[in-house]
């Protein structure tokens, strides 16, 4: 009886041979897998071509993309100038999202506390312990802060977002810069590790008195307390859309070799001064300019007509000055026999 | 008397003591499956055995990684069973005594607790990068080094406790020992053999980390072997951890459609064994 | 058959069953040795691609590997000690826990278990092994954590004034239920079953005379399991403790979410810890460099050694027990 059966399935898998299966592959970042799924379903439907994105990380994706085992590789963490020119790889950003500090503290409502960067910094290395600590009460006039312990929770899973949030600590705080550093995982001086966003706002809800880092969507989804935290012009914007777009739209790309750009305390009045783009790895030099035809043609169409699908799954699209100057890169960046494999018709 | 009376009473605790190691594990499943079908039963239709997985906010199912799934645990628990009873029997009934022998069956036990994601990294290695792709029977050869251990331990100790007057009367009637092995000796310790077989169906029927290094996953229903392929504890692992509600609740039934697939398995197969031993 | 065989007085004698031959003796026995022998190939697969791919670690930081409790991707600077004191406390502690437990629920369900609800006791706490290691993790996270937080670390806070030094600082740690001892009862409901089914297996297996034979001699139940039934299946018990123990070590979903993920020694029973198997799953997705990626699976040839020396000392402890 068992026989009979994998030989059934066995013959449904040859009859399915003719079955299409995805035309383009990809794999890498978890952060944008959700819009990359959207946009892979509208695409299928409107022109029959599938996209199959995994995500099984960053450093999956990269290491996916130089096995040539998937067209094209994805990170949250864009790979430096140098080492893009040793692997032959060119990168450009597809979304901006932001990292939001979130709190439970009793008594404390969203948007209540005020923080600066260096005050983050010294928060996250354990130097203020407590809530009611003369630095924090100063900045927050008026608010009843209680004399509770800091908890402090980060990733204990290596992750996009605290790339980028180690980054600004590291920005905001020579002391964190020297000891601690920035990467997507890194010896955090104190404080307990939650598994993916997820882990983190469970820790956060379940513990009072601990404050956190997590991705936009999750603080939003789960109606969390977030922290407001200064950007450049020394004001306080809440953790919104608008407020990521803001501080997307003033980056200078064209300056960036590489297009590695972090998204860091950028200026403008509402700009929130965490935010950062997720990233597409292709090789420079096409081997299967198909592929890389297709591949380049699915993020054009993602640009063209992408952005509402991004919003409402609350991801901000690029500002269009940033697409045109991406599209611009792909005629001389990505290139087979020295054709570039992708015109935009 | 003293001592009948203190016999009695230890006698009396142990016996609570074992119903109440048993009650505690049963209270487990409960709060455990409670909180499974609490949050995946509400989720199940048609649409989950009907339509592929979804965007966020679209309708969808879990076809594409039924499908898969079935797929490759089937590729698995074939390797294993085949190999697994075949090496057990080995250990249990020619080499298991030399030296040669308890080198394979200590190794046995050091591959059993090797996490699942070193397997499937060496996997990826052999089968993957050699042939730049991944596929479904990188991932069914990941599955099934996973479960060989259990069942290959497990038919060991189940034939080893076959009583040797089993074998001594099947060889005085003039059969080959592997006949015996065959027709008696695997026969009489049939429902052991079964119960290390569904253990190893049990353990790769919720494994995501081998897979992902090995078949990858498809959003898409893909029947090639050849070629990547969607398994329900990879859509599992990315929706639990999503932020949209439409996804983890997809998550959670997929979680239950594994519980309740070791479920079916275990007793329609203890059914049909019931049915083939009827004299 | 005696009748067949005088029949045939022309045949010669015959050394098998009919329809037997030496060869298709042959032919099963080297399918065996076959099964056996790639069995072995397949572990020193797995082991030799580990040693490839974490060989820059070891060069790197040679014993000290082993040794120092750092773990640093910034400074590239990584040691084992932290995630290998994790492993071995939450897999003994969980095979503490489990071990009982699996005892008992066995013995209920082959001795005690009233006939009729015995089998579908058994199937369903061989459910529990079919349950996603997700969900377990996910159920540890949400369910058990905040409990145990409120019911068990909260009043052990407050009264620390009254409990003797040793405990209080046993118990120490941040209230939220992540952490080592938590970790170790997850992994212990997931071993469980497997040992619970396959130590039943092994009981029923037990002749009826001899249980019959310790009975008539007017023994207890608890004498006839202690004495006669549990010695009987000793061997097979021992298989059992392995696979408990292989799960535990291994095991990675459950574990990672709920230990709290710091690296480091743990300081007490209350602290938050790492296994090897979830430092791996938590970094290895995400990591880019090269050397934190050898760092890793280092890790994963630690936890093979780490296994083997564990495996060791048992079987050494069982074999000395016999005499």
């Amino acid at each position: 009886m068992f026989k009979t059966f994998v030989a059934a399935a066995g013959v449904a898998g040859l009859l399915a041979s003719a079955a299409s299966a995805a035309d383009i592959s990809g794999a890498g970042a978890t952060f944008p897998a959700p819009v990359y799924a959207k946009w892979a379903e509208t695409y299928k439907a409107t022109t029959g071509t599938g996209l199959n994105y995994q995500a099984i990380g960053s450093g999956g994706g990269i290491k996916q993309i130089k096995a040539k085992t998937v067209d094209f590789g994805a990170s949250d963490k864009p790979l430096k100038p140098e080492d893009l020119a040793a692997a032959g790889l060119y990168q450009f950003p597809t979304v901006v999202g932001g990292v939001v500090p979130v709190v439970n503290i009793p008594g404390i409502n969203a948007g209540q506390i005020k923080l600066t960067g260096p005050m983050l910094a010294a928060i996250f290395y354990g130097q203020i312990k407590t809530w009611d600590d003369p630095v924090i009460a100063k900045a927050n006039p008026g608010v009843k802060l209680p004399s509770m312990p800091i908890t402090v929770v980060h990733r204990s899973d290596g992750s996009g977002t605290s790339f980028l949030f180690t980054s600004y600590l590291s920005m905001k705080s020579p002391a964190w810069a020297s000891k601690v550093g920035a990467s997507d995982s890194v010896n955090w001086p104190t404080g307990l590790g939650g598994k993916g966003n997820d882990g983190v706002s469970a820790f956060v809800k379940q513990t009072p008195g601990s404050i956190g880092y997590v991705e936009y969507a999750y603080a939003k989804q789960n109606k969390m307390a977030y922290v407001l935290v200064q950007n450049k012009n020394g004001k306080y914007p809440a953790p919104t859309a608008q407020d990521f777009a803001a501080a997307a739209s003033g980056a200078k790309w064209a300056q960036a070799p590489g297009n590695y750009l972090l998204l860091l305390d950028q200026p403008g009045a509402n700009s929130w001064p965490i935010v950062g783009a997720t990233f597409i790895l292709v090789y420079k030099n096409q081997e299967n300019p198909a592929a890389g035809q297709q591949v380049l043609k699915f993020f054009d169409w993602a640009y063209k007509g992408g952005d509402a699908a991004a919003a409402q799954l609350d991801y901000v699209p690029l500002p269009l000055p940033v697409k045109n100057l991406i599209r611009k890169q792909w005629t001389t960046n990505v290139t087979a026999g020295g054709k570039p494999v992708y015109t935009g018709k | 008397m003293d001592r009948a009376l203190r016999r009695k009473i230890t006698n009396s605790v142990f016996i609570g003591l074992c119903g109440a190691a048993t009650l505690v594990a049963l209270a487990f499943l409960v709060m455990i499956l409670w909180s499974l079908v609490a949050k995946g039963f509400g989720g199940l239709d048609a649409k989950i055995f009907t339509m592929t997985q979804p965007a966020p906010g679209s309708p969808g199912g879990l076809l594409n990684g039924i499908l898969g799934s079935i797929m490759m645990c089937v590729l698995g628990m074939v390797l294993a069973v085949i190999v697994g009873i075949l090496a057990g029997t080995w250990l249990a009934e020619y080499g298991g005594k030399t030296a040669y022998g308890q080198v394979v069956r200590f190794l046995n036990d050091v591959l059993l607790s090797a996490p699942s994601i070193l397997v499937g990294l060496f996997v990826y290695e052999i089968l993957v990068k050699p042939f730049h792709g991944f596929s479904g029977y990188a991932g069914g050869v990941a599955l099934g080094l996973l479960a060989v251990p259990i069942v290959t331990r497990t038919t060991e100790d189940m034939l080893t406790l076959q009583p040797n007057t089993l074998r001594e009367a099947g060889m005085a009637l003039g059969a080959g020992r592997g006949f015996v092995i065959r027709s008696i000796i695997w026969k009489a310790a049939g429902a052991g053999l079964f119960t290390g077989g569904l253990l190893g169906f049990a353990r790769i029927s919720g494994e995501t980390a081998p897979l992902l290094f090995t078949s990858l996953g498809n959003q898409f229903v893909n029947l090639k072997m050849s070629q990547p392929m969607g398994s329900l504890p990879t859509t599992i692992f990315q929706f639990a951890l999503s932020a949209y509600d439409d996804w983890q609740r997809l998550a959670w039934v997929g979680a239950l459609l594994i519980a309740v697939a070791v479920l079916a398995v275990n007793i329609v197969g203890r059914l049909v064994a019931r049915e083939t031993h009827r004299p | 058959m005696t009748a067949t065989m005088m029949d045939s007085d022309t045949a010669p004698p015959r050394e098998t069953a009919p329809g037997q031959s030496e060869l298709s003796e042959t032919i099963f026995r080297g399918l065996c040795f076959g099964a056996a022998t790639l069995l072995l190939a397949a572990l020193a697969g797995v082991v030799i691609s580990l040693a490839i791919g974490g060989w820059p670690a070891f060069k790197q930081f040679g014993f000290g590997f082993f040794t120092s409790s750092a773990w640093d991707p910034v400074q590239e600077n990584y040691g084992a000690a932290g995630p290998i004191v994790g492993t071995i406390v939450t897999s003994v502690l969980a095979l503490i826990i489990a071990l009982p437990l699996a005892t008992g629920v066995s013995v209920f369900l082959v001795e005690f278990c009233p006939r009729n609800i015995a089998k579908p006791i058994a199937v369903a706490v061989e459910l529990l092994a079919g349950i996603p290691s997700i969900v377990y993790g996910m159920w540890g996270l949400f369910v058990l954590a905040p409990w145990f937080a409120i019911h068990v670390q909260l009043p052990l806070m407050t009264d620390s004034a009254n409990l003797p030094s040793w405990l209080s600082a046993l118990v120490a740690g941040i209230p939220n239920g992540a952490n080592i001892f938590t970790a170790s009862l997850i992994l212990a409901i997931m071993i469980l079953p497997y040992m619970s089914a396959v130590f039943r297996e092994l009981l029923l297996t037990i002749p009826a005379q001899v249980r019959e034979a310790a009975y008539g001699l007017g023994s207890t139940n608890f004498e006839v399991v202690s004495k006669v039934m549990i010695p009987y299946v000793r061997r097979g018990a021992v298989g059992v403790v392995m696979l408990g123990l292989g799960r535990a070590l291994g095991e990675t979903m459950a574990v990672t979410f709920i230990i709290g993920n710091s690296h480091g020694f743990p300081h007490s029973l209350f602290d938050s810890g790492s296994t090897i198997a979830s430092t791996i799953a938590n970094e290895f997705a995400e990591a880019t460099s090269d050397m934190h990626t050898a760092a890793l699976i280092a890790l994963g040839l630690v936890l093979f050694i780490l296994t083997f020396a564990v495996l060791a000392v048992a079987r050494l402890l069982l074999a000395s027990e016999k005499h």
